[in-house]
């Protein structure tokens, strides 16, 4: 039987994510999926979810959400200061929900996209292969307030709570070369490393734009080459040079030239970028890039390795009774 | 025109096989020939594969399948024949399009027919009577890149964008055709419209057409464009017929 996670509140372009549908790229529909991978599988590793699971995206601002049934739920991605019917929780663990419970989502503080799991999955209808919402594929929508999101019951709501130690690491953003890097001088491809970057207000889940000061960045000859494959992660310069990087809801073809391509284990750091900070782009070989590579597998399963269990002290815990501390289900005690 | 075809990487788990870096009739049906006899070979290592206008993407599993061998092993593909003459794969199917040509519905037809230096009767009569194919599905989901129109349809882009053209709009552009799957803004010229449609998620599948495939388009009253697009009705009235 499914219950609800009520949406009391949500910002504009919040939506149910998964990790996208792959296969489509013969039809002309790119993977999509959650516009930071890493954290949405970080949110999966701390609630024991396989990767096809979906779970809910935030874009810079949160939302309310009411439990229908006593529910664990992750927080994980940008930083959104959230509350549980009045108490703090941390993004980057795992909490319980007692049923009526509501969790209040705020702006996010750092970073852009934040992802709300939940211990049963999402379960809104599969179409095309996924769950997500793909805007230039016309697939699903975007949540809105007052939209009653499916959720399964949670197949093991006593399981220990856990966190995830967040990494910090902020090199420049790695680039590997691509079917059209050559058509850029090495002078461009210096200038490019070189330039600092700084994220256009302009961005969404199909990508973002960057603004530097200096020579803009056009190919040396202005060839009429034919459209081809672009790829989540490729920095096209549009007519008039300027960079954007391409993320999951990109279009599969395109006829401007791409400078390089993004390594995926650094593109969450260019999905997270607010409008204003500054970003920095280094090349490095097709091998190193390949050694970099990570399957959503092996991440999970890294992720899982890495969970800490998380100590409270009981005297801050106000929802005490909604844990299974003497056997009871937590059913019995939901709502007091 | 480069002349061996290029193994180019597409970020960490991809591989671009060009057959050629301009539009070329022999270099969409090596892609489309090449993509089929890598499908058939059925590599574990191997996720996805797609063409475009003249290459073949090839995503794979790093942790399965090193770039080196997949590389070696797309190579011996490309040296077993010549590709540019391979013959167009099997399965295909012939798409009959009812579009409305010119007045309302092709705002810009007169001015296609212009830069292709024919009045618009034969334009017209042109785009009816061209057995066009499949080149590639992109851009949008499910929307096909068509062609090839006669040579005197080399027309370029606009240098205005029009703002929106709607689902279903029929463009011309550098001999190719497209009946556009999403309203869209675009540089190509609207010459018809049809209510075909490329992408419907309401349908299974939702996305209809399959690189290789051909479609005619067949002209119809503005009318009856106007009923068909009404009715909604499956592919908007076209007919699919197998390709033997």
């Amino acid at each position: 039987m499914t219950t609800g996670l009520v949406v009391e509140r949500i910002g504009p372009a919040a939506s149910v994510q998964d990790l996208g549908r792959p296969g489509w790229l013969k039809a002309g529909l790119s993977r999509g999926g959650a516009a930071d991978r890493s954290a949405f599988i970080e949110g999966l590793a701390l609630l024991d979810l396989p990767l096809g699971t979906a779970g809910i995206e935030m874009a810079e601002l949160g939302g309310r959400f009411r439990f229908e049934a006593p529910m664990r739920f992750a927080l994980t991605g940008a930083m959104m200061r959230a509350t549980l019917d009045g108490e703090r929780r941390d993004v980057g663990a795992s909490h319980f929900a007692a049923g009526g419970a509501v969790l209040d989502v705020g702006a996010a503080g750092s970073g852009v996209y934040a992802y709300l799991q939940v211990a049963g999955g999402i379960v809104t209808p599969v179409v095309s292969g996924g769950r997500g919402f793909h805007g230039i594929g016309g697939l699903g929508r975007l949540l809105r307030a007052g939209d009653v999101v499916p959720v399964a019951p949670d197949p093991a709501p006593d399981t220990p709570l856990t966190r995830l130690e967040r990494p910090s690491g902020t090199g420049p953003v790695r680039l590997m070369p691509g079917p059209q890097t050559g058509l850029f001088s090495p002078d461009m491809l210096k200038a490019f490393e070189d330039a600092v970057f700084v994220r256009n207000p302009r961005a969404n889940r199909q990508g973002v734009r960057l603004d530097h000061q200096g020579a803009r960045f056009s190919t040396r000859a202005q060839l009429n080459h034919v459209s081809d494959f672009i790829a989540e992660g490729d920095v096209q310069m549009t007519g008039d040079g300027t960079p954007y990087v391409l993320l999951a809801d990109c279009q599969t073809m395109g006829g401007y030239p791409r400078i390089g391509t993004v390594l995926p284990t650094d593109l969450p750091s260019v999905a997270q970028a607010r409008a204003g900070e500054e970003l920095r782009f280094r090349f490095v070989t097709v091998d190193e890039a390949e050694a970099a590579w990570q399957g959503d597998n092996e991440l999970l399963a890294s992720l899982k390795l890495a969970r800490i269990p998380q100590s409270r002290d009981p005297r801050d815990v106000t929802d005490l009774l909604t844990y299974d501390l003497i056997g009871r289900p937590p059913e019995d005690v939901a709502g007091h | 025109m480069t002349d061996a075809p290029e193994l180019l990487p597409l970020g960490p788990d991809g591989l671009l096989v060009r057959f050629a870096d301009q539009l070329s009739e022999p270099a969409n049906r090596a892609a489309l020939a090449f993509r089929a006899g890598l499908e058939d070979i059925g590599n574990p290592g191997i996720a996805e594969t797609a063409s475009s206008l003249a290459s073949v993407l090839v995503k794979f599993r790093p942790d399965v399948l090193a770039r080196k061998a997949l590389e070696d092993e797309l190579g011996s593909m490309l040296a077993e024949r010549d590709w540019l003459e391979a013959p167009l794969p099997a399965g295909r199917r012939l798409w009959r399009v009812p579009v409305a040509l010119g007045g309302a519905h092709g705002p810009d037809l007169e001015a296609a027919a212009d830069a292709a230096g024919i009045a618009p009767e034969a334009a017209v009569e042109d785009i009816s009577a061209a057995r066009l194919r499949i080149l590639a599905l992109g851009f949008s989901p499910g929307q096909p890149y068509l062609g090839f129109l006669p040579e005197h349809w080399d027309i370029p882009r606009q240098v205005d964008v029009t703002q929106e053209v709607p689902r279903g709009a029929v463009v011309v552009a550098v001999r190719q055709v497209i009946p556009f799957a999403n309203a869209a803004p675009t540089g190509w010229r609207q010459v018809g419209r049809t209510a075909f449609r490329c992408n419907d998620p309401g349908h299974d599948p939702s996305i209809p057409l399959r690189p290789g495939d051909e479609m005619e388009f067949l002209p119809v009253e503005g009318r009856t464009l106007d009923r068909l697009l009404e009715d909604a009705s499956p592919h908007g009235g076209a007919e699919r017929f197998e390709i033997p």
